[in-house]
C-alpha cells in the first residue's frame, strides 16, 4: 500500500501546515484542478485561492484551505506554497460564514472607494474555507 | 549627627536597586522573547527558500520573461527606503545604528536622487517625521511579526513601485548575527535581482526539464510580489530578533552598572557610618578620660 505514496510539503511564510506521505493530490491550478499521482513529472505550477485536497496512506480524503501560492514537483517530492493556508477540520464555520458576507455586501453595495478586486479575493478565500470546512463536517 | 548621611545613602541604595530590578526583569523577557522570534525566523525558513530557489530556476531558465518589478529603470528620480526598526527603545544603540545605516546609504548615493523614507516601526518614524521624506509608516506592530504586515508593506511598495512614484527601492533592516551582535545591513529590494542558483547542489537541477502551469510568465507574475513579501518579512524578523538581542545585552550591562553602583554606595555608607562610630568611640574615651583625669 505504502509504494504508491509520495512526499507533500505544505508550506506557509509561518510555518509548516502540513508533511505527509499522500496517495493523491489534488491543487487548484489557475486554469481548473489539478491531480498529481506518484512519479509525477516535474512540474511548476501557479495556484489559486481554493481547496486542496489529498488522499492519505489509510484512503481518506481530506481538505486545506489555500490562499493561491504555487506548487512545484519533483522527484516524488512536492511542495506546495501558499500565504495562508488551512486545515479543513481547523477552520472557524462561522468566521469563514460571516467574511463571505462582508465580502458579498461589500461587492454589492458598489462603494465608488471599494477596492473591489480585493473584495473578490476576500469573497473567494471565505468561499475557498467553507468548502474545505463542510466536507470534514460531513465525513 | 552622621545618621542623617546614612539614611541618605540607603535611600540612594534602595532607588538603583528599584531600578536594577527593573532592568533584571526586561532583561529576562527579552530572552523570552527573543526565543519566540527566533523560532519563528526559523519556521519562515522553509518557505523563503523554496521561493528563491524556484524564482532563481524561472530566471535562469527563462531570459525572456518580461515583468515590471525585474525591469531596471534607465532614470532613477526617487529611491525608497524600508527602514525597520522597533517601536521601543531601551535597545542599546540598536535603532540608532539602523536609522545611521540608512542616512549612510542616501548620503552614499551620488546620483542625486530624492529619497523616501518607508518607516517600520515608530522608532524610524519618529526620527523621520521631524525631517522630510517620510512617505509612509507602519507602526505598533508588535512583538510577534506577522506575515500579514508584512503582505501589507510589500502591498504598499509594488504600487508605488509600479506607479513610478518609485523607481528603486531599498530594505535598511538589522541582521541577527546571534545575542551580543545585530549589523545592520541595506539591502536592494526592488527592481529584484533574482538570486543566483545554487552550484555547489550535486544534483544537476538545471537538466531538469519543468512542466510550468499555465506559463512561465504567469508563475513569475504570482511568485514576484510574493518575493517581495517574504524578503520584508523575512527583515522584520531579524529585525525583531535583533532588537530582543540588543534588549537583553543593554538590559544585562544595565543590571551589571546598577550592581557596581550600590557596591560602591555601600561602600561609601559604610565608611561614613564606621567614621561616625570611631567619632563618637573618640568621644566617649575622651570624656572617659577626662572624667578620669578628673577624678584622681
Amino acid at each position: 500500500m505504502a509504494d504508491n505514496t509520495f512526499m507533500v510539503e505544505i508550506v506557509t511564510p509561518e510555518q509548516i501546515l502540513f508533511k505527509n506521505e499522500v496517495q493523491f493530490l489534488v491543487v487548484p491550478e489557475l486554469n481548473g484542478e489539478l491531480g498529481v499521482l506518484k512519479n509525477h513529472a516535474p512540474m511548476i505550477a501557479a495556484l489559486d485561492v481554493g481547496v486542496v485536497r489529498y488522499t492519505d496512506p489509510e484512503g481518506k480524503v481530506k481538505k486545506i484551505a489555500l490562499s493561491g501560492g504555487f506548487m512545484e514537483v519533483i522527484y516524488n517530492e512536492v511542495r506546495v506554497l501558499a500565504e495562508t493556508a488551512e486545515h479543513g477540520s481547523e477552520i472557524d464555520v462561522l468566521r469563514a460564514k460571516a467574511a463571505k458576507e462582508r465580502a458579498e455586501r461589500r461587492l454589492q453595495l458598489q462603494d465608488e472607494n471599494l477596492n473591489a478586486y480585493r473584495a473578490e479575493m476576500a469573497l473567494k478565500r471565505a468561499i475557498a474555507r467553507l468548502k474545505a470546512a463542510e466536507a470534514n463536517i460531513r465525513e | 549627627m552622621a545618621g542623617a548621611g546614612v539614611r541618605e545613602f540607603k535611600r540612594r541604595i534602595r532607588s538603583v536597586k528599584n531600578t536594577q530590578q527593573i532592568t533584571k526583569a526586561m532583561k529576562m523577557v527579552a530572552a523570552a522573547k527573543l526565543r519566540r522570534a527566533q523560532e519563528r525566523a526559523e519556521s519562515s525558513r522553509p518557505y523563503t527558500e523554496t521561493l528563491q530557489g524556484t524564482l532563481a530556476r524561472l530566471a535562469a531558465l527563462s531570459t525572456d520573461v518580461e515583468h515590471p518589478l525585474l525591469v531596471k529603470r534607465e532614470e532613477i528620480r526617487k529611491v525608497g527606503y524600508i527602514v525597520v526598526t522597533a517601536d521601543r527603545g531601551l535597545c542599546g544603540g540598536y535603532n540608532t545604528n539602523i536609522i545611521r545605516a540608512a542616512n549612510d546609504s542616501i548620503a552614499a548615493d551620488d546620483r542625486k536622487v530624492d529619497a523616501g523614507i518607508i518607516a517600520v516601526g515608530r522608532k524610524a518614524r519618529d526620527f523621520y517625521r521631524k525631517r522630510s521624506g517620510l512617505d509612509a509608516e507602519f507602526i505598533n506592530l508588535g512583538d510577534n511579526v506577522s506575515y500579514t504586515d508584512a503582505r501589507e508593506i510589500a502591498g504598499y511598495i509594488i504600487n508605488a513601485y509600479e506607479n513610478e512614484e518609485l523607481d528603486e527601492v531599498y530594505l535598511v533592516y538589522s541582521r541577527f548575527v546571534n545575542v551580543l551582535r545585530q549589523e545592520p545591513t541595506v539591502t536592494k529590494l526592488l527592481p529584484i535581482e533574482p538570486p543566483e542558483q545554487q552550484k555547489d547542489a550535486e544534483t544537476p537541477e538545471k537538466l531538469i526539464e519543468y512542466i510550468y502551469e499555465p506559463s512561465a510568465e504567469l508563475i513569475l507574475l504570482t511568485l514576484l510580489p510574493r518575493y517581495v513579501g517574504s524578503q520584508i518579512y523575512h527583515a522584520m524578523l531579524e529585525g525583531k530578533a535583533s532588537e530582543q538581542g540588543a534588549r537583553m545585552t543593554a538590559m544585562g550591562n544595565a543590571t551589571q552598572n546598577a550592581g557596581e553602583i550600590i557596591d560602591s554606595l555601600t561602600l561609601q555608607m559604610n565608611k561614613v557610618r564606621q567614621s561616625a562610630i570611631t567619632d563618637e568611640i573618640l568621644d566617649i574615651v575622651g570624656g572617659a578620660e577626662a572624667l578620669n583625669k578628673g577624678g584622681k
